[in-house]
Order: structure tokens, then C-alpha cells, then sequence
């Protein structure tokens, strides 16, 4: 089930639009067919949940989102812009003003506080939050000037979630920001995207193996082996204190 | 301040000790470019000052006697610019504190303080006054080494009769800048002086009223010397002409060129090397912390950081080590700079020598020392910037590991498993390995060279003045005598062995080549002077023909049993054919022996000496000295032992200084090789060697395994260095060749293993400062990082 098969009418504009995309890689001698001929469509200002098992795609599918990487066929279209034909310098400036990431590893910079790895998105960005107001819309603001080596690993999530928003950034992906966490930790993480994306508007695409999580989402696709198996609207997105896991 | 410098700064702070090593390199290859190209720069230029204001001549010519009015046909030289003629000559001096006699060069100046070529330069009191014949000016060197001051007074023989003169003032001068006594290879400021004197009294001492027997020329821009001494030589010959040289023969230009022409080499040298290396170390260091900050790099560029700021952010971490380094350098080099100039003041005579900064110098020594380090860098920023985000993102695959070429032979097996991981390391690795290894022989070299020139100097020096000069004193006459005042000699008491010699300045030719010295006859079966192979063999005096200094056969062509046209410089100045009857392999100076009888039957006329070599009984040495520095006829006495004595003074002084710097030098490299290397290998294999510790192992036996690598390669390094410091000695050796001297491609055992003993002490230090770090590591900390 290569094609997403509903379509809802159009609430708002289209974000991305994914044609046949395909991402083969070579490991040693060996092809990986990490995704096979996806098409997708992200809209303005909902929150995508994609679930799927380790090796499924999804992170490759996130990671040609954000420029990180690109197709070996196929077609991304980012707004007016097509991004599988954008060179270096274009993906560069696309993930600088457009784009805000969430890893599972958080990827905070060991050498910086949290008010400086916060700062490092904000000093490159032309319409930033005030660092101090984006690690307050995480709940941090008392510990901005903690290393990542002095914040338990909740927090250290929560300082790269305000690290991604504090760009105002058009749209926000996360890998598995929760997939290092315990449950309540991760509910708290969870809280914010939610909060981030009902307040903020943030159009989010959210990367999981966890199947309750699905729940908190207007849309969820389910990959496998490289595939789209699923496409669903949720009717209603639940909130993050009524999911058990 | 912007973040992404921010963290530049915690990193620097964080690497400070591999910062600090690179640094040291740079600041070593900057502050050699300042102290030695700085120091070439600024005595070049107060000697191409001094040359200016003192009209350092371009032609000299030394004679037997010619009529003042000989000047004019000089001067009508075409190409012939100004024209000098002096009286000059050599006379031993009776230095009230002094129980040697001295040796004085005699030099004529004009009455009245007139401008001249060659001119010489006050230093202290005044020019002397025409109305008191006895006043003269002396070199101040001298002056100084024998405390001479105004009014004070010496005595000296001048063509046999003794005179007093009186001291008004110390002067210098450019054809005197680095004055060494006949004979001998380096200055001894309290046994040699100039004395410049009052053309008209000297010329009345000498038997030169209305004659001259030096003479000196400048030249008119472009005109080639060549021509002009060919002409001059013809002019002077029936005068005693003993054959005119340019300013590549003056003595004193030759030494100080020689001298600014190994700085400039040097200092183009060893700035290569450390800046080479530290090339290496920040490719080394850079490419490690780009590995380890793959991911910060993914992530940096995911939020839009570019590649040229993400490549520009390592980049600067670079410059930072080179910066600081050459900061430090410029520094150093300017202070050293500095010292090494006052040394120079020391043995070169100059009026403005003092060290001049310059900018331009700074300017290229930073800025080769930034395109090094960006060379290094620019691999591993290649690699941090050209890597996908994506991929980035993905902890680095662990190493692929085989077994080597080592393990494969089936030699494995004798290795016990510490062995073969240290192997296998290396083996994954061999261009680390290699480059590791060639760095640290540097380290060896230098060693090696730094201290080899004393090794050659020393066994030159012995050779020189235990083997071949073994005479307790050496006597020049004033003019040749009768053979018979060898037996006047043999009765002075203390003397035990008179041996004579006779000099006579020829002119050799060999084909379209000629060249102007004297033959040396010596006696049959000398026991005082022998003629002697670099090798310390004896050579025995050919009864017939010349033998030659290999140097001297290179330059003209010879060979043994070949012919050679000698042009007698006195006399008649008949020419003969006379065969060379064999060639040594010497040290010192340019050398024509004979046999004194043959030489006699050469020139013809009476039998002649021009000065004897003594032996003298120690106890009554202080007697015979006095003696001999009132004795007539007697212009020059040298005593060999106590010429060794005063060097091997200064060649111990020199030594100090020098092991000092090349010590220092090596160091710098060897630290900054292992330490960086171990640091590297620490942080590659913390996880590994942590996982080891858990297992149970020892401190000490991980430690081994961390730093076994560096101990391999430190060892691989030294029979390499030595290789290595064997060839750059020879390099050097070949360059130092001069007629002055050959220093001996020597190199003790002592050298070689003092280089060995130093490299391992800077090794192990810098393996003890890295297993510090290795006890101190958290284990559970490090098994928790994910990479």
C-alpha cells in the first residue's frame, strides 16, 4: 500500500508534498532499501504521528524532510520549493530558517549551557525567540546556565526542544524524542511538543516505535520496510496525560 | 559572543595541553625564523651600513716595497674608483699584564684626520696628533682583553728596534670586524690587536718613506674586479706584488659571510621542520575532535549551520594553537634575536650592530606558520564538513580490524594479546604510525646535529694540536734570516728542539687557474710539525715536489704526479715546474708543504729561515717568554697549546649554550609527538581500555596497552634519527667546507646515545602525563558515553 489512500479535504495549506520517494543505500555490499516509493503530505500547522518499527524508514523519511539528506529518487516538495533539487547551500539556509529538529539523543553541545546551545540556533536565525523566553516555554528558565552533563536526561530533551523552537522554525521534526526517557519524563517532553504545536502553530512531525503515542496526534502514518502501511486521521487528538504506555 | 565561538573557547580551554604542544612547535619555528633570519637580516644590514660609512675597499694587495708614486698609474686603472696605499706590518708586543708576547698588525693612517678608504671608527679617546710620534689607536677588542686605556703605554719591535707607544684611543674597523691572528682559525682578542699609527712614523720605522707596501681600491659601479686585479698584479709585480684579492678573500668578509650565510640557512631549515610537524600534529588532533564531535557537527549543521561555518569554527581552533605559538615565537625569537646579536658583538667588530625587528619577517614567518597549520587542518575539516548530517548522526562504525602482515607470517602467536593489540593498532593505522615515527627522529636528529659540530670540532682541534702542531712555540721572523740563527735560537735558555721553517708566497697554476700562497718548507723528519690526514695518519714529507691540502688540489685541479707552474712571489720571481708529489686530507687552512731543501734549490739565493719552531722546557717557559718579547727580528710568536686552551674555553661556553637550545628543541618535538599521540589514542580507545579495566585488568597493564604504540614508535624512531642526523650532519659538514676550515664528518658514540637517552627521558615524561589522565578516568562514566 504504496499510496496514501484518504485524503481529507484540505483544512489548511500543504507543508510537504512527497512523491515516490525512494532511498537506497549501500552498507559494504550490501543495498538497503530504506524507503521504497513513499508518497506523503504534510499540512500547515498539524502534528503527524509516524510510528513504525527500528528500520522501518521513518528516520530516513524525517531526515530527507529536513534536508538532512537526500533521495535517490523521487520528489519533496517544501512549499514552492523542491527540495531534492536544492544544492548544499539551499538545503543549509532551508534548515536554518525553516526547519527545527528534536533527536532522541538530544545532541545538546557538552561544552555549551543550556542558554548557550540554545543561543547557538538563535545567533543564526532571523526571527529567533529571546533564548531566555524559549527555555521558558520548556519550563528551564532556572536552569539555563547548567551543562547538559549537570540536566537529567528529561531535561536535556526539554533544552533541545527550546533549541528547536527558539527559530520560530516553519516546521518541527523529532526523532524519537522520547525513546531515551522513562514514562513520566517522557510525558512531560510529549506535553511540550503538544503545547508548542497548539500555541505556537508549529507544523510537527513526531518519529515513534510506540504505538500509544499515535494517540496524541491529528494524523498518523505506519511504515514498514521502507512503506507507508497506514494512514489514519485521528478525529480527535488525545492529550498526553490520557495515553498509558 | 556568539555560542558556536563560545565553544570554540571551552574546547581550546579543554585541549590546552595539546594546544600547548602545538603551540610550542610553532612558537620554535617562528622564534628560529626571528632569531637566526632576524639576526642575518640585522647584521647584514649594520655591515652593508658599516661597508657604506667606512668605504670598505673592494681590492687589497700586499707588496714589497713601491714608490708613492706608483699611486697614480693605480688610479689610472679603468674601473679604478679611489685609491689607498699604508704601510703595513707585523710586530710582537710586550703588553705590560700580559706574560706572552703579543702580536700586533701594524696598519698606517694619515697624520691628520683625513677621510679614507677603509676608514676606521673611534670608539673611544681621539685620532692620533702628528706632533707626538709615539701615539696610536688600537683595535678595541684588544684594548679591552688587555685593559688598555688612555696614556697608557706598551712596548714593540719594530724592524728590530723596540719602541713605546702610547695609547689615545681604541678604534674598529670593517676590514678587521672579526680580527684572527695569522695562523690560527678564530679570534684571540688578548694575544692579537691592530695598531694603527701615523703613516709617517711607521713608514720611518719601516724603511717605506715615500713607498707603500699595501695598497686598497674601490671600484666604479659594475666594473668586474677580475679586471682591475689583473691589471694591479701586473703594476705591483716588479715591486714584490704578492698578488691582489677581492673582498671574497678578505678574511674578516670571508668569516662574516660565512657566518650570515649558515643563519640564513638555518633559519629557513628548522623553521621548516617544526612547522612540518606541527602540520602533522594538527591534522592529528583535529581529525580526532572532529570524530568525536560527529555528531555536534550533524547537529550544527541541521539547524542550518553551514559548511563554511562549521569548517570556519575547527579552522579557527587551528589558528588559535598557531596564533598563541606564533605570538610566543615572535617573542622568543626577538629576545633571542637580541642575545644573539650582543654574542656577534661580541666576536664581530661593528659600530651599529644592535638587532632590528622586522616586520616583514613577522608578517612571513606567521603566515607560513598559518598556511602549515591550515595545510594540516584542511583534511580533517574536509571530513567534518563533507560528511551528510544524516550520516552524522550515526555513532562512527567501530574500526575494521584484520590481521596484519605481522600476524599472517604466523609470527603472531609469539606475541602475547597486549602485543598483538598494540600491532593490530598500528597496523590499522601505518600512516600514523610512519608519520609518528619520522617526527620523533627529527627529534633524534636534531639531537644528533646540535651536538655532532662539537664532536668534529673536537677531534679536529686534537688532531690539529696534539698530533700535528706539537711545537710549544712557533716564531715568525720579521724578515728572513741566515739558517744560522737557529743555533742562536737553541741557546736561549729553555729552549730543548729548534726545528726552522721557511715560508715563501708563490703563486700556484694549474691550466687557466691560479692562486696566490705560500709553500711551507719544513725539515726532514720534523718532529714538531707533522703533516697530518683528517684520519690522524702521519703523511711523510716527500724529499721532492708539494704536497698539498686536498682543498687546495680540488681548486686547482690536481692530482698527484701531476705538474704545477709555481711563480715565485720574491726574489727574482722566476717560475718553475714543479711536480705534487702527494695530497692530504687536512683540516685547517690551505696548505702547500715542501721539503726545506728543495725549496732552497727552488728559489735559489742564500739559505734562508723565516721563523723556527721551538720546543721549550715548562719550568723556564715564564723566562724564555719575557725573553723573546724584547728579542729583535722576532714579529711573531704563537704558542699552539695555550691557542687550544682558549678555544676549548669558548668551544665549552658554546657547548653550554647550544645543548641548552637543541635540547629544548627536541623536546618540544618528542613531547608534542606523544603526548598528542597517546592523547589521541586515549580518547579513541578510552571505552576499549575502560571495558579492560572492568574485565579486571591493571592500571598498569592498560596503561601498557595505550601507550605500547608510542613506545614502538618512539623506538622505531632512534636508529632512524640517528640515520637521519648522520645525513643532515654530512649536509651540514659539506656546507661548512671553507679554506678557513673543514670541520670532519664525525659523530661519537657519546652523541648517539646521549640523543637516544634524551628522546626516551622526553618520551616517558610525556607517557607519564597521559597515564595520569588514564588512572584518573571515571570507568562507569566512560562506559556510559554512547560513542
Amino acid at each position: 500500500m504504496a499510496q496514501a489512500q484518504k485524503r481529507d479535504e484540505p483544512r489548511s495549506e500543504t507543508v510537504f508534498q512527497v512523491r515516490d520517494l525512494s532511498k537506497v543505500y549501500q552498507m559494504g555490499e550490501v543495498q538497503v532499501h530504506a524507503l521504497r516509493s513513499v508518497n506523503a503530505e504534510l499540512r500547515s500547522g498539524e502534528l503527524l504521528v509516524l510510528l513504525g518499527a527500528s528500520g522501518s524508514g521513518k528516520s530516513t523519511f524525517l531526515n530527507i524532510l529536513g534536508g538532512l539528506d537526500v533521495p535517490t529518487s523521487g520528489n519533496v516538495r517544501y512549499r514552492e520549493h523542491d527540495l531534492t533539487k536544492a544544492d548544499e547551500r539551499k538545503l543549509t539556509r532551508y534548515r536554518r530558517e525553516s526547519v527545527g529538529f528534536v533527536f532522541q539523543f538530544y545532541n545538546l553541545i557538552p561544552s555549551l549551557t543550556a542558554r548557550e546551545n540554545v543561543a547557538l540556533v538563535t545567533d543564526i536565525s532571523p526571527h529567533p525567540m529571546n533564548t531566555d523566553e524559549a527555555l521558558a516555554l520548556v519550563g528551564l528558565e532556572a536552569r539555563a546556565d547548567h551543562f547538559p552533563s549537570q540536566l537529567s536526561g528529561g531535561e536535556q530533551q526539554r533544552v533541545a526542544i527550546a533549541r528547536a523552537v527558539a527559530k520560530r522554525p516553519d516546521v518541527l521534526l523529532c526523532d524519537e524524542p522520547t525513546g531515551a526517557l522513562d514514562l513520566e519524563t517522557g510525558k512531560l517532553v510529549l506535553n511540550v511538543l503538544q503545547q508548542v504545536n497548539s500555541e505556537v502553530g508549529t507544523t510537527t512531525a513526531i518519529i515513534t516505535h510506540n504505538a500509544a503515542i499515535a494517540a496524541m496526534g491529528d494524523r498518523v502514518i505506519r511504515m514498514s520496510s521502507g512503506e507507508i502501511v497506514e494512514e489514519r486521521s485521528n478525529a480527535s487528538r488525545a492529550s498526553v496525560d490520557e495515553i498509558e504506555w | 559572543m556568539r555560542a558556536i565561538n563560545r565553544k570554540l573557547l571551552r574546547e581550546i580551554w579543554k585541549h590546552r595541553g595539546q594546544m600547548l604542544s602545538i603551540a610550542a612547535l610553532v612558537a620554535v619555528g617562528v622564534m628560529t625564523v626571528l632569531t637566526l633570519r632576524g639576526s642575518y637580516e640585522s647584521l647584514a644590514l649594520s655591515r652593508d651600513l658599516y661597508y657604506r660609512d667606512a668605504r670598505f675597499p673592494q681590492i687589497w694587495a700586499q707588496l714589497k716595497r713601491a714608490p708613492e708614486r706608483l699611486r697614480r698609474d693605480i688610479e689610472n686603472i679603468p674601473g679604478v674608483a679611489a685609491v689607498e696605499t699604508r704601510v703595513t706590518l707585523t710586530a710582537t708586543l710586550d703588553m705590560p699584564d700580559l706574560d706572552v708576547p703579543a702580536l700586533g698588525r701594524f696598519v698606517s693612517i694619515p697624520d691628520r684626520r683625513t677621510p679614507m678608504l677603509g676608514d676606521i671608527h673611534i670608539k673611544s679617546g681621539r685620532y692620533i696628533s702628528a706632533r707626538h710620534r709615539t701615539e696610536v689607536l688600537v683595535s678595541d677588542k684588544f684594548a679591552k682583553a688587555n685593559r688598555l686605556h688612555f696614556g697608557d703605554t706598551f712596548k714593540a719591535i719594530i724592524n728590530g728596534s723596540q719602541r713605546d707607544l702610547a695609547v689615545v684611543g681604541t678604534a674598529i674597523s670593517p676590514e678587521h670586524a672579526y680580527p684572527v691572528p695569522p695562523g690560527s682559525i678564530f679570534p684571540e682578542d688578548h694575544r692579537y690587536g691592530i695598531v694603527w699609527m701615523s703613516r709617517t712614523v711607521l713608514a720611518s720605522a719601516h724603511d717605506m718613506e715615500g713607498a707603500f707596501n699595501e695598497v686598497v681600491l674601490s671600484l666604479a659601479p659594475g666594473v668586474r674586479h677580475e679586471m682591475v686585479i689583473e691589471r694591479l698584479d701586473r703594476l705591483l709585480e716588479p715591486y714584490g706584488g704578492l698578488g691582489a684579492y677581492g673582498r671574497a678573500d678578505q678574511p674578516s668578509h670571508l668569516i662574516l659571510n660565512n657566518e650570515l650565510e649558515s643563519n640564513r640557512t638555518m633559519g629557513t631549515v628548522i623553521p621548516a621542520v617544526f612547522l612540518g610537524i606541527a602540520a602533522f600534529l594538527l591534522n592529528l588532533v583535529l581529525g580526532r575532535m572532529i570524530s568525536i564531535q560527529r555528531t555536534e557537527i550533524a547537529v550544527l549543521k541541521a539547524f542550518g549551520y553551514s559548511n563554511a561555518e562549521v569548517g570556519g569554527h575547527f579552522f579557527r581552533f587551528a589558528m588559535a594553537a598557531v596564533l598563541a605559538g606564533a605570538a610566543i615565537g615572535v617573542g622568543a625569537g626577538v629576545w633571542l634575536g637580541r642575545a644573539m646579536i650582543d654574542l656577534y658583538g661580541v666576536y664581530f667588530d661593528f659600530p651599529r650592530l644592535r638587532y632590528e625587528l622586522s616586520w616583514s619577517l613577522v608578517i612571513v614567518a606567521a603566515g607560513v606558520s598559518m598556511a602549515a597549520a591550515a595545510a594540516g587542518a584542511l583534511g580533517a575539516v574536509r571530513r567534518a564538513v563533507s560528511l551528510p548530517p544524516a550520516e552524522a548522526m550515526r555513532p562512527e562504525p567501530p574500526a575494521t580490524f584484520r590481521a596484519g602482515l605481522f600476524e599472517r607470517l604466523g609470527l603472531g602467536r609469539m606475541l602475547p594479546a597486549a602485543g598483538r593489540m598494540i600491532l593490530r593498532n598500528m597496523e590499522r593505522q601505518p600512516m600514523r604510525g610512519v608519520v609518528s615515527t619520522i617526527g620523533i627522529s627529527f627529534a633524534v636528529a636534531i639531537l644528533v646535529i646540535g651536538m655532532f659540530m662539537f664532536d668534529g670540532v673536537a677531534y679536529m682541534m686534537d688532531i690539529q694540536f696534539r698530533v700535528a702542531q706539537r711545537e710549544d712555540l712557533a716564531l715568525s721572523f720579521s724578515r728572513p734570516v741566515s739558517e744560522k740563527a737557529r743555533y742562536d735560537l737553541a741557546h736561549l735558555d729553555g729552549v730543548t728542539r729548534v726545528e726552522p721553517y721557511r715560508v715563501v708566497p708563490v703563486r700556484l697554476r694549474s691550466g687557466h687557474i691560479d692562486k696566490e700562497l705560500a709553500i711551507t718548507g719544513l725539515e726532514q723528519g720534523s718532529k714538531l710539525r707533522q703533516i697530518v690526514t683528517t684520519g690522524g695518519g702521519r703523511q711523510p714529507l716527500p724529499p721532492e715536489g708539494l704536497m698539498v691540502s686536498e682543498i687546495l688540489a680540488g681548486q686547482l685541479g690536481l692530482a698527484a704526479g701531476d705538474g704545477v707552474d709555481v711563480e715565485m712571489l720574491e726574489g727574482k720571481r722566476h717560475t718553475a715546474r714543479i711536480p705534487v708529489a702527494g695530497v692530504v686530507e687536512d683540516f685547517v687552512g690551505v696548505a702547500a708543504y715542501m721539503d726545506i731543501d728543495a725549496l732552497q734549490r727552488l728559489t735559489g739565493g742564500p739559505r734562508t729561515i723565516t721563523g723556527a719552531y721551538l720546543s721549550v722546557d715548562e719550568e723556564e717557559r715564564a723566562a724564555l717568554n719575557k725573553r723573546l718579547k724584547s728579542l729583535p727580528g722576532v714579529s711573531g710568536v704563537v704558542s699552539p697549546g695555550e691557542t687550544l686552551a682558549s678555544f676549548e674555553k669558548q668551544m665549552a661556553d658554546q657547548l653550554f649554550i647550544s645543548v641548552f637550545f637543541i635540547l629544548g628543541f627536541s623536546s618540544v618535538i618528542a613531547v608534542a609527538v606523544i603526548y598528542n599521540g597517546a592523547r589521541v589514542a586515549l580518547s579513541e580507545r578510552g571505552r576499549e581500555l575502560a571495558s579492560l579495566r572492568v574485565l579486571g585488568f591493571t592500571r598498569t597493564e592498560v596503561a601498557v596497552l595505550l601507550l605500547g604504540e608510542q613506545g614502538v614508535t618512539t623506538l622505531a624512531a632512534i636508529p632512524l634519527g640517528w640515520l637521519l642526523g648522520y645525513w643532515m650532519a654530512a649536509g651540514v659538514v659539506a656546507g661548512l667546507q671553507s679554506e678557513t676550515y673543514r670541520i670532519p664528518l664525525v659523530v661519537s658514540t657519546t652523541t648517539y646515545f646521549w640523543a637516544a637517552v634524551i628522546t626516551i627521558a622526553a618520551a616517558l615524561a610525556s607517557g607519564w602525563i597521559v597515564r595520569r589522565r588514564l588512572d584518573s578516568m571515571d570507568l562507569v562514566e566512560v562506559l556510559k558515553t554512547r560513542e
